[in-house]
């Protein structure tokens, strides 16, 4: 039982390990000149502009809200998918009530103008 | 393949809750649909769906009922909060109507998230377990953080919003520890079945590690949805900083639900475990009593000194808490009827106080001082006796609601024992009555320093008209109130 | 099989870091991590349970908790934005319109 567990573990530590050799030789072996062009954030090789804390739109804002309740509400759908061969017709009704307060709440951010990218 | 089968659903159970969640999602969609100019409409629906629930209600009284595994319930203790949430949010929406659109916060939502709020009452009334102690919680809160900030873009709305949701989360994150911990000790998460393993045997020393740590979680986070002391500090900044309907329906329905739940946990799940939690509670009730009302003495903001009143209030409640798990029957029995009596007084009083609170509000003005109140009476005499009653009630002086409350909460307390708890609770009311009568004699004989202008409205009249009204009829005849609260049974102290 | 208490011991570490995180920082985006911590080592004590127990309840549990905590942060956030495009600022300490 354990055993099968000792791949995943030694995978693990593997994974961990592995990028760690190249990152740690490099700190030790390679040279260091810093120039403040070096230090300097890299922005796909053109200079930076700006802070990096500018305001992202609101409408970001209002998608990954909608995004995370959407997204969540998947943890129930898939337990009842599972089990769906099992569960009767009472299980389907339920779960049509669930989708359509979820279908609801998709109307009401549709109505408000949530969805619209402006 | 094994047919997983549902046990039958007895709808009855469901039947208030189902009316009030499918009606707040139908209005939902109607508000989208009605004209800004016409919202109002919306309210008045609301206030339509929460009349047919409460009497949808009245065929069942007397009975006792579960569905859904023993999950939802239907005794008459339930009942009656049920009907005391509906009316709560009734008056509410009749208070909001002309509030919103005069401070320019009409939208339809505002409407749905109060019905919303009352199913989540209902469910903390209801629940048989833990889960759906928690979802009801969680429903009620979440609405609350939303009302709370309902008056965006007013800052201080915005922030005490923003306090209420991050006190209410960090609670909410206690609650559910517990029930993990309450779910590991004893194997489940119905009260009535947690009831049954804890009186039948000892838990094992690890188990029972487990248990009083999480019910001393529990505790916590439903002492902060009570605003019970030292978990109390939020409820004066949230209180002053949300629309004032809403602090109302705050003070009033969050802390009744919250005591609805609290006494079902520690009754039906911990009753056998009472002398372990008995004390442990009791001094909570102390500081509850003692820094709500020494609070409440030193503000000036009305608002706020209400806040503060509201937390020495839940100490007196927690009074009847106490002789609620308190064994052998009789005390126990009269703990749960102490505590529904002094809620249902608690409520109509509040409502009233918040009534006249909104009357004198001024659009884009947010103090309540103390001076706004002097010399109420020479202006609105009406008005100023409404607070007068409120205020008295609200101290406990015969013959209003307040009093019969606090009598009974304080007759329960002690016959389970505790009398130095019932000392601490009357000398502390009589702290309390000092700073109600001031606001008092400043309506009555100051001379008014400013002149506040002050407005009602039919719905808002309307409103006090019935807390008023209540506050006097059980000062008057509390035989009525009292005879429905003594059929108010939890279905496991007395209804087995 | 490793003992149960072991990771209710692991899960209570994981909620006081959760309850440290919420009393001493004063960002309210951490704050929200900080309660997401306490839910989330709730989760874990729960499942550990359910799975010691050989009962299902307590994993469903979980399935609530997980959504009740996606609601709160929605909520959480979509306060947090209209604080911020008010007041320029998501340190709790500088919301202070109110006393206390």
């Amino acid at each position: 039982m354990l055993a099968n567990y000792a791949f995943v573990g030694v995978f693990f530590v593997a994974a961990v390990i592995f990028p760690l050799i190249p990152i740690v030789a490099a700190y030790f072996l390679g040279p260091k000149r810093p120039t403040p062009t070096k230090l300097d954030t890299y922005e796909c090789g053109l200079e930076a502009v700006g802070d990096i804390r500018v305001q992202f739109k609101v409408q970001y804002y209002l998608y990954a809200l909608a995004f995370v309740i959407f997204d969540i509400e998947v943890v129930f759908l898939y337990p009842w998918a599972v089990a769906y061969g099992e569960l009767g017709l009472f299980a389907l009704i339920a779960m049509a009530v669930f989708l359509f307060s979820l279908v609801e709440a998709l109307v009401y951010a549709w109505k408000k103008g949530a969805l619209e990218w402006v | 393949m094994t047919e997983i089968t549902i046990p039958p659903i007895d709808w009855r159970v469901a039947t208030q809750l189902c009316i009030i969640f499918g009606w707040a999602s139908v209005l939902l969609i109607i508000a989208l649909f009605v004209p800004r100019s016409r919202i109002r409409v919306v309210g008045y629906l609301a206030i339509a769906g929460l009349v047919v629930a409460a009497g949808a209600g009245i065929p069942f009284w007397g009975g006792s009922a579960e569905t859904f595994g023993g999950m939802l319930r239907l005794d008459t203790y339930s009942m009656m909060l049920n009907w005391l949430f509906l009316a709560a949010a009734a008056v509410v929406i009749a208070y909001s109507l002309n509030y919103l659109p005069k401070h320019g916060i009409e939208h339809g939502e505002y409407y749905v998230l109060v019905l919303f709020a009352t199913a989540g009452m209902m469910l903390l009334a209801q629940g048989g377990d833990l889960i759906v102690l928690f979802l009801g919680l969680e429903l009620l809160s979440l609405t609350l953080y939303v009302l709370t900030g309902f008056a965006y873009p007013r800052e201080t709305s915005e922030e005490s919003g923003m306090k209420y949701l991050l006190t209410g989360a960090f609670a909410g994150g206690f609650i559910v520890f517990g029930i993990a911990l309450i779910y590991g000790a004893t194997g489940s998460l119905n009260l009535a079945a947690i009831g049954d393993t804890l009186a039948r045997a000892a838990l094992a020393a690890e188990d029972r590690t487990y248990l009083y740590a999480g019910a001393a979680l529990i505790v916590t986070g439903f002492g902060y949805k009570i605003a019970m002391a030292p978990f109390h500090m939020w409820a004066p900044d949230v209180y002053e900083g949300a629309p004032t309907p809403v602090a109302a329906f705050l003070s009033v329905g969050s802390k009744a639900a919250g005591f609805a739940a609290l006494v079902r946990f520690l009754v039906e799940a911990m009753g056998s475990q009472w002398p372990v939690w008995a004390p442990a509670l009791a001094t909570l009730a102390i500081a509850t009593l003692l820094l709500g009302n020494i609070g409440a003495l030193i503000q000036n903001n009305v608002k706020r000194m209400l806040a503060y009143s509201s937390v020495g209030h839940a100490g007196y409640m927690l009074l009847g808490v106490l002789a609620a798990g308190a064994p052998g029957g009789m005390a126990g029995q009269r703990g749960v009827e102490a505590v529904l009596l002094y809620l249902l007084a608690y409520m109509l009083t509040n409502l009233g106080a918040f009534g006249v609170l909104i009357a004198l509000e001024q659009r884009g003005e947010l103090t309540w001082d103390i001076n706004q109140f002097a010399g109420l009476w020479a202006r609105r005499p009406l008005l100023a006796s409404a607070m007068a009653i409120c205020l008295l009630s609200l101290a406990g002086v015969p013959p209003t609601a307040g009093f019969w409350g606090k009598f009974y909460v304080f007759t329960a307390a002690w016959q389970a024992g505790f009398g130095w708890l019932t000392i601490i609770g009357i000398l502390t009311a009589a702290i309390a009555a000092f700073y109600y009568v001031r606001i008092v004699v400043q309506m009555f004989t100051a001379e008014p320093s400013r002149e506040t202008p002050a407005e009602t409205d039919p719905a808002l009249r309307a409103g006090l008209v019935i807390a008023i009204a209540g506050i006097l009829v059980l000062g008057f005849m509390p035989a009525p109130a009292i005879d429905l609260v003594q059929r108010s049974v939890l279905a496991t102290v007395g209804g087995q | 099989m490793v003992p149960t208490s072991y990771y209710v011991l692991l899960s209570a570490v994981l909620f006081i870091l959760g309850v440290i995180g919420v009393v001493t920082r004063r960002n309210a985006l951490v704050l929200f991590m900080s309660v997401e911590l306490m839910l989330n080592s709730a989760n874990l004590a729960l499942v550990a349970f359910a799975a010691a127990r050989q009962d299902v309840a307590g994993q469903i549990v979980v399935f609530f908790v997980i959504v009740v905590a996606a609601a709160e942060v929605a909520v959480g956030l979509a306060l947090l934005v209209a604080i911020f495009r008010s007041k320029r600022t998501t340190d709790v300490d500088e919301i202070h319109a109110l006393r206390g």
